[in-house]
């Protein structure tokens, strides 16, 4: 269990992080997210008391980071996988760790198999490639078989079995009533291994709630209608009193109408329909729709000169509800 | 799991209310400084540096030394009364360099790697992690000086069999007197390390503070500045140095043991300093 408290950072007159209070609960995967300069990693680094907190408090089990005796035990992270001295061996690196906590040897040899990095133990670290650079951080967060582990971005430089690996272990990891706290940008990917969502914007909380009611609240769900007789259709939609969006090669969106519904007002009025679906919105579009405002760095498309810096309620969220963006993945 | 776990061993109850699921079979005991020092020992064992640095140091002192020697052997050059120990201090000074970049890296190498926030996650105690490192490193610095000084100023007695006899307290200066002083100065180095945080700034300026003074020194002229001069000259590193082998450039200034609690004092105000910092900072 994780306790913040009105944690705040300030950079000089930049506040990084602003009075962010939640609670990382035992037993389920708590995914963390936010856009690029949100506050994430800056959040995570003054839960292990890298960094020293502006004001506020966390609490890991109820005490304060320092006064963790052997912490590898208690809390185990990955903020940055480059976090490890080149010139040593993957084996050393994580030695030396096991040794200022009483981590008998042994263990090291156990979490470079878990993590498959025990044919390249005797190697130097600064050889590994992105992907066994990653290992190797979550090897050393694993290291003191600890009851939370936190990960900044684990599935970054990851090849699919990678990640398919990495799910699975939070997975696993939370089953056996560990807290997993791990941010992501990769939401297909955060949708399938969390629980729970904490969402930040410019360091402030914007969503603290289960995955389901995140996308639920934040994102709307529509049919997708295909018809040859396109325009008959749509006269029948608005007569009806459905408004019906149309997007690229004749599909039309419908707000708030069941499939059933809309399938049996198309049989009463012989339309041939070749697509009806029910379009769920994904993470990723809810994300989008909610950090809206607070995304900081955009990026600037030259295709697109509509997508310019934004005001609230824009940015690059806005693609959410324009043509083209029916994501379906997700759950 | 490896560690076969007492429930005794087990980490205490949370408070009440925090409930906490897993319990891990690993048991917590309270770690301590000696857990830190066999850390720091694999870290220092285990990277190239080490064996560079120190290995390099150990060649100069040897070839610099036994060099020396065999000239003025061959030379039969007379050492005006002094012993033929004297002759091991240009070997020193070059290897201090060496001892310098050691110290410097110890440290430095942490912060370049991002090894620190490991480092830090794992023992968050500066305190106890800059002791770690201090001890580890003026041990291994120590043991190694101390050793090659003692055969250099053997072979250099040998070789140059004609000079004076050293006295007891002689040798103990010129063998223990400057292993403790050389490895007073790498932590010196490890302390400036971890203040800046930059393996080649810091290594720049332990460079400056043995060499600057002499420099400096060299440079006054001015009547008014004799003092400021002489006392350049006096507590510059090189100089307190050769006052352990019982030469120096002045007749005053520091001599005997001395130099030692000089460094003592800089020592202790260095690391004194990068606690205070790291305790401060973020990382
Ligand atoms: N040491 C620092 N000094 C000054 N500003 C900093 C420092 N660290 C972070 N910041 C600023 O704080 C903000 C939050 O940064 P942080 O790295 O926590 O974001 P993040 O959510 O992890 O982003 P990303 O998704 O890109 O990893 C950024 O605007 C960053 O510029
Ligand atoms: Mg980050």
């Amino acid at each position: 269990m994780i306790e913040l408290e009105g944690l705040t950072k300030r950079f000089g007159s930049k506040v990084a992080v602003d009075h962010l209070s939640f609670q990382v609960r035992p037993g389920i995967v708590t995914g963390f997210l936010g856009p690029n300069g949100a506050g994430k990693s800056t959040t995570m680094r003054m839960m292990l008391d890298l960094d020293n907190p502006t004001s506020g408090t966390v609490r890991i089990d109820g005490k304060h980071y320092r006064d963790l005796q052997e912490p590898l035990k208690y809390i185990g992270a990955l903020l940055d996988a480059k976090a490890m001295h080149g010139g040593r061996s993957a084996y050393n690196n994580l030695l030396c760790l096991a040794q200022s906590n009483r981590i008998p040897s042994s263990r090291v040899d156990e979490v470079l198999d878990m993590v498959g990095l025990s044919a390249v133990a005797k190697k130097k670290s600064k050889g590994f490639s992105l992907g066994m650079g990653q290992r190797l951080g979550i090897a050393s967060a694993l290291l003191g078989d600890p009851e939370i582990l936190m990960f900044d971005e684990p599935v970054n430089g990851l090849d699919p079995e990678g990640i398919h690996w990495i799910r699975n272990l939070m997975k696993a990891l939370a089953s056996e009533g560990r807290t997993i706290f791990v941010s992501s940008h990769l939401m297909s990917e955060m949708a399938l291994t969390a629980d729970h969502l904490i969402v930040i914007g410019q360091g402030k909380l914007l969503a603290d709630t289960s995955m389901a009611d995140f996308i639920h609240e934040n994102s709307r769900s529509y049919t997708r209608l295909r018809s040859p007789q396109y325009e008959r259709l749509r006269d029948v939609l608005h007569q009806e009193g459905f408004t019906a969006v149309e997007t690229a090669g004749g599909v039309l969106e419908i707000d708030g109408a069941t499939t059933e519904e809309l399938g049996e007002l198309a049989a009463r009025h012989q339309v041939v329909l070749h697509e009806l679906s029910s379009q769920r919105a994904s993470l990723e579009e809810a994300f989008m729709q909610m950090t809206a405002g607070s995304v900081e760095y955009h990026a600037h498309s030259e295709r697109d000169p509509a997508a310019e810096p934004p005001a609230v309620g824009a940015g690059w969220g806005e693609n959410w509800n324009k043509p083209g963006s029916n994501n379906t993945e997700g759950k | 799991m490896t560690s076969p776990a007492t429930p005794q061993d087990r980490r205490q109850e949370p408070e009440a209310g925090l409930l906490s699921f897993y319990a891990s079979p690993i048991p917590i005991r309270p770690a301590t400084l000696g857990d830190a020092i066999a850390s720091e020992w694999t870290k220092l064992r285990s990277v190239r540096a080490t064996v560079w640095t120190l290995g390099v140091m150990v060649a100069l002192m040897l070839t610099v030394g036994v060099c020396t020697a065999l000239l003025l052997a061959a030379n039969d050059t007379d050492l005006v009364g002094e012993p033929a120990l004297v002759l091991g201090f240009f070997g020193v000074l070059l290897g201090s360099l060496c001892v310098i970049t050691l110290g410097v890296l110890t440290i430095g190498s942490e912060y370049s790697t991002g090894m620190i926030r490991t480092t830090l996650t794992a023992c968050p105690s500066r305190v106890r992690v800059l002791a770690a490192k201090a001890i580890v490193f003026f041990s291994l610095t120590f043991v190694i000086t101390t050793v090659t000084a003692t055969v250099v100023a053997v072979l250099q007695t040998l070789i140059l069999s004609g000079a004076a006899t050293p006295s007891g307290g002689e040798w103990a200066l010129s063998t223990v007197g400057v292993g403790f002083y050389i490895a007073g100065l790498g932590l010196l180095s490890l302390g400036i390390g971890a203040i800046v945080r930059h393996s080649a700034g810091a290594i720049t300026i332990m460079i400056g503070v043995v060499l600057l003074p002499l420099v400096l020194a060299l440079f006054m002229f001015a009547d008014d500045l004799r003092s400021v001069q002489r006392f350049l000259i006096e507590y510059s590193i090189p100089n307190q140095l050769s006052a352990l082998y019982g030469t120096t450039m002045t007749n005053s200034g520091p001599s005997g043991w001395e130099p030692l609690l000089v460094m003592l004092g800089l020592v202790t105000v260095a690391l004194g300093g990068a606690v205070a910092l790291l305790n401060r900072r973020d990382v």
